[in-house]
Order: C-alpha cells, then structure tokens, then sequence
C-alpha cells in the first residue's frame, strides 16, 4: 500500500496542536466528564428532596473540600463546554471563521471557563 | 426507532438541545445563586410548580438526546473494533435510560 510510506510523526510531547484544537479537545473531554456526572447530580437532587436530614447532608456535602473540589471540577468542565459550544454554534453562523477571531476566540474560552467556574463556586457554597 | 438519529438530523438536534440546555442551565445556576431554596420543602414547591416543572422535564430529555449524539460521536471516533464499539454503545445506552428512570422518578414524586 502506498500509504504505508507515508512519514509518521506522533511524538506527543513535540506535536504543537494549534489553540483550537486544544479547546477543541478539551470540548469533548468536558463533554465525557459531564456526562459521567448525570447521576450524580440526580443523586444529590433526589438526597436534598428527601427530607429535612437528606437535605443538610447534601448542603454539607457540597460545603466539604472533596465536594467542593469535585464541584470546582464539574464546573470548570460546565463552563468551558458552555463556552466552547457557543463559540460553535457562532461559528456555525459564519461569526469569527477568519483567522485572528477563531485563535482569539478559542483562547478566550480556555482562560474565561476556570475563572467562570471559581465565581460560579463562590456563588453556590 | 424507524428514523435514526444520524448525519444532519442528529447534528441539528445537538444544536438545538444545545440551545436550549444552556439557557435553562443558566437560569437555574442563577437562580440557586440569588435565591437558593431554604430547606427541602421549598426546593420541592420550587421544582413542581407547573413551570419549573415542565422546564426540567424538558431539560432531562434534551441533555440525555445531547448526551447520547455527543458520547456516540466520542465512540465512534475511539473505539473502532465493531463488537467493542457495540457493547460500548449500549452501555452507554443504558446508562443514559437509566439516568432518565431515576429523573422520572423524582419528577413523579415532586409533581
């Protein structure tokens, strides 16, 4: 097969991904780990509904480090996908397509979604 | 299910849902922030009234249709054996049939 020639470069520590495409990725990651949080979030709903007792757990479960962490990480991944996907959805309009726009734009989502995701965690707990 | 939800049909979808996902997620993040709900009673007035009620049914079928396109196009980029890729696909199925169960349940009993 002629493409069995072909040069192949994956040396992922010397790869340099373009920022798009880092944001891109990171898109789909978040994506997974949303996903992955559904029962979660359902669980800690039908908790705080069950009574008065579920419900100061589930508060204080939300106030503890871990689920603080857990939280600042669910947000983060909220946020940037919120972000990332809004960026899309004006691309799929033809907004920002050209160049410094779509490097600019992509950096902007990346820098604004953790500290989105910090001021959405003080706002919460 | 007759019609697949594939190619344009599951792409339009994706960004339909995606609309309204965000502005629902919006309002309720908001929401918690300005005026949490005190106690386990008001957040169960909150999420049966009619609207909220309405609001959040809606939003749990969106996000498990979002859920389900976006995974799917995860797996079929990663996983590539078919009978790997099968599996995957239903376990991903009934994760998210599952997840809908449970949030059916609630609904059932905070409506």
């Amino acid at each position: 097969m002629q493409t069995s020639s072909r040069p192949v470069f994956l040396n992922l520590l010397q790869i340099r991904l373009p920022v798009a495409a880092v944001m891109s990725i990171a898109h789909r990651a978040a994506g997974v780990l949303l996903f992955l949080a559904i029962p979660l979030l359902i669980g800690l709903v039908s908790l705080a509904l069950s009574g008065a007792e579920g419900f100061a757990r589930a508060v204080s479960l939300l106030h503890s480090l871990p689920g603080r962490l857990l939280l600042f990480l669910l947000l983060w991944a909220l946020a940037h996908h919120f972000l990332a996907g809004i960026r899309y959805l004006l691309l799929d309009v033809h907004l920002g397509v050209r160049a410094p726009h779509f490097r600019r734009s992509a950096w902007a989502v990346l820098g604004v979604a953790p500290l989105l995701a910090l001021g959405l965690l003080r706002g919460l707990t | 299910m007759s019609r697949q939800l594939s190619g344009f049909r599951a792409w339009m979808w994706q960004r339909v849902s995606a609309i309204y996902l965000a502005l629902y997620i919006a309002w309720v993040l908001l929401r918690l922030m300005v005026a949490p709900p005190v106690d386990h009673q008001a957040l169960g007035n909150w999420l049966g009234g009619l609207g909220m009620w309405l609001a959040t049914a809606a939003f749990m079928l969106l996000l498990l249709l979002h859920a389900w396109v976006g995974v799917r196009d995860v797996v079929l980029d990663y996983v590539k054996p078919a009978a790997l890729r099968l599996a995957v696909l239903a376990a991903v199925l009934a994760f998210l049939l599952a997840c809908g169960l449970w949030a059916l349940v609630i609904l059932v009993t905070v409506s």
